[in-house]
């Protein structure tokens, strides 16, 4: 049986890891590829890298770091943040990364999703949905959240799959940041609605946060950062927990 | 040891590469059928769509050298797809080494397969030392059919094959390269295989 996925979220600017983590066993706090080697070796099932930074040189540095990541790891791993041509995927996919994750530049060019499947397979593209529920409605936010446009999320979400995306990543505005919980009934839409993985995102503070986003949420993987980078949570405590529960896991 | 990877535009094939300089050994990348022909081990990857990957083979006449190989061969996800019979995908014929259709997961499934599953009846040296129900990463829309030829199977709505063998050609759905330390050693004991005389 297929298993559900723990990946954790390394957020990256200039080729350096940003969000603080507390390894205390890291040599070099900020340098992703270690933090990665140790995330495989810890029972994570795969890894994501978002690039935040905003410079000139980004798509070099970024190309460098995720061959970096392939020499060294031997799990899969999505890379995301300001892709938004089919060069800049071809770029990221020669070098190393197992899929890329594409969010505003999807939403403004939908035509894009259909390229990126055609030219390199439905499975290395992960389209990432940004939302947040506004008087009832889940509505799609852009520039990590913080612009919101009038586009229904469950709506979005269906024309993404059709364009050919070979999974979602959705984060929960309201939920990010939190540590409350996932947003396990919009979740459990997506899952239900679509017929491609769902990855839930936003909001993991505990570990019965993540059996609820698979058993309640139906998701078929959970992302988290925080709460993996700050030790509060133990991948393999993590996946023990799911397992009791009933929640099929690869341990 | 000489190892070829065969590269003929589909894929990921650098993880392949930096997965066997891991376990100590080099290999070359190359499209060149003389170059494939003196390998000791062959590895033929593939990534994408199966009518698409098959036109590029023809195009470089690898279509006709791969099935004349006598080395051991190993295609990973699409290109164990493309070493069957028949693929439902594109509606395109394969390299017909095994005798096996690949066609679509039913769609009351999440399609793609995304992610680790277990690998279980293992009969091959390729499985030397490891465990029935290990997990290994997959990620597939189609899959090939249970035949006489599987070495390993998996269970996606359905029981299909997850690895096959016919004499010198073997075939991984699994990426070997993502698939952590088991898939790591699936690949070293494919590169361990006995080299023909």
């Amino acid at each position: 049986m297929l298993t559900k996925r723990i990946i954790p979220c390394l957020d990256i600017k200039d080729g350096r890891t940003v969000k603080g983590v507390n390894f205390i066993d890291l040599r070099d706090a900020g340098d992703p590829v270690e933090l990665a080697e140790i995330y495989a070796k810890s029972g994570a099932d795969e890894l994501v890298f978002l690039d935040i930074s905003a410079t000139e040189e980004k798509r070099n540095t970024l190309a460098d770091l995720v061959r970096r990541v392939a020499e060294k790891v031997n799990i899969p791993f999505t890379v995301g943040g300001g892709i938004s041509s089919v060069e800049d995927v071809d770029i990221l996919l020669k070098n190393g990364a197992d899929k890329v994750s594409i969010n505003s530049s999807a939403f403004k060019k939908p035509d894009l999703i259909n390229e990126l499947a055609a030219k390199f397979g439905s499975q290395c593209i992960t389209v990432a949905i940004d939302a947040k529920q506004v008087n009832g409605e889940w509505l799609v936010h852009l520039v990590g959240g913080k612009v919101p446009t009038d586009v229904n999320l469950f709506q979005w979400a269906k024309e993404v799959e059709e364009r050919g995306a070979g999974e979602i990543l959705f984060t929960s505005m309201n939920n990010d940041g939190t540590k409350e919980g996932f947003a396990n009934k919009a979740l459990a839409v997506l899952s239900s609605d679509l017929n491609i993985p769902i990855i839930a995102s936003g909001g993991a503070g505990t570990m019965q946060h993540f059996t609820d986003a698979f058993i309640k949420g139906k998701a078929d993987a959970a992302l988290a950062a925080s709460v993996f980078h700050f030790k509060e949570i133990e991948i393999k405590d993590l996946k023990e927990e799911l397992r009791r529960n009933g929640v099929e896991v690869r341990l | 040891m000489k190892i070829v990877i065969i590269d003929y535009g589909a894929g990921n094939i650098q993880s392949i590469k930096f997965a066997i300089e891991r376990l100590g050994y080099e290999a070359i990348l190359s499209s060149d059928a003389a170059e494939i022909k003196t390998a000791d081990k062959v590895i033929f990857p593939g990534v994408g769509e199966a009518s698409s990957a098959m036109k590029m083979l023809k195009s470089t006449g690898l279509d006709k050298v791969i099935p004349t190989l006598e080395q051991p061969v190993l295609g990973i996800c699409l290109g164990m797809q493309l070493m069957c019979t028949y693929c439902e995908e594109g509606d395109t014929d394969g390299l017909g080494i095994f005798d096996a259709n690949v066609v679509k997961f039913d769609n009351k499934l999440k399609v793609p397969q995304i992610g680790w599953n277990k690998i279980y009846d293992l009969k091959s040296p390729l499985f030397s030392g490891i465990s029935e129900g290990e997990f290994v990463y997959l990620v597939h829309s189609f899959y090939v059919k249970e035949c006489l030829e599987t070495i390993s199977s998996t269970e996606y709505g359905v029981e299909y094959t997850s690895a096959i063998q016919k004499d010198n050609f073997y075939g991984v759905q699994f990426h070997p390269e993502k698939s952590s330390d088991a898939g790591e050693k699936i690949l070293g004991n494919f590169l361990k295989l006995e080299v023909r005389n």
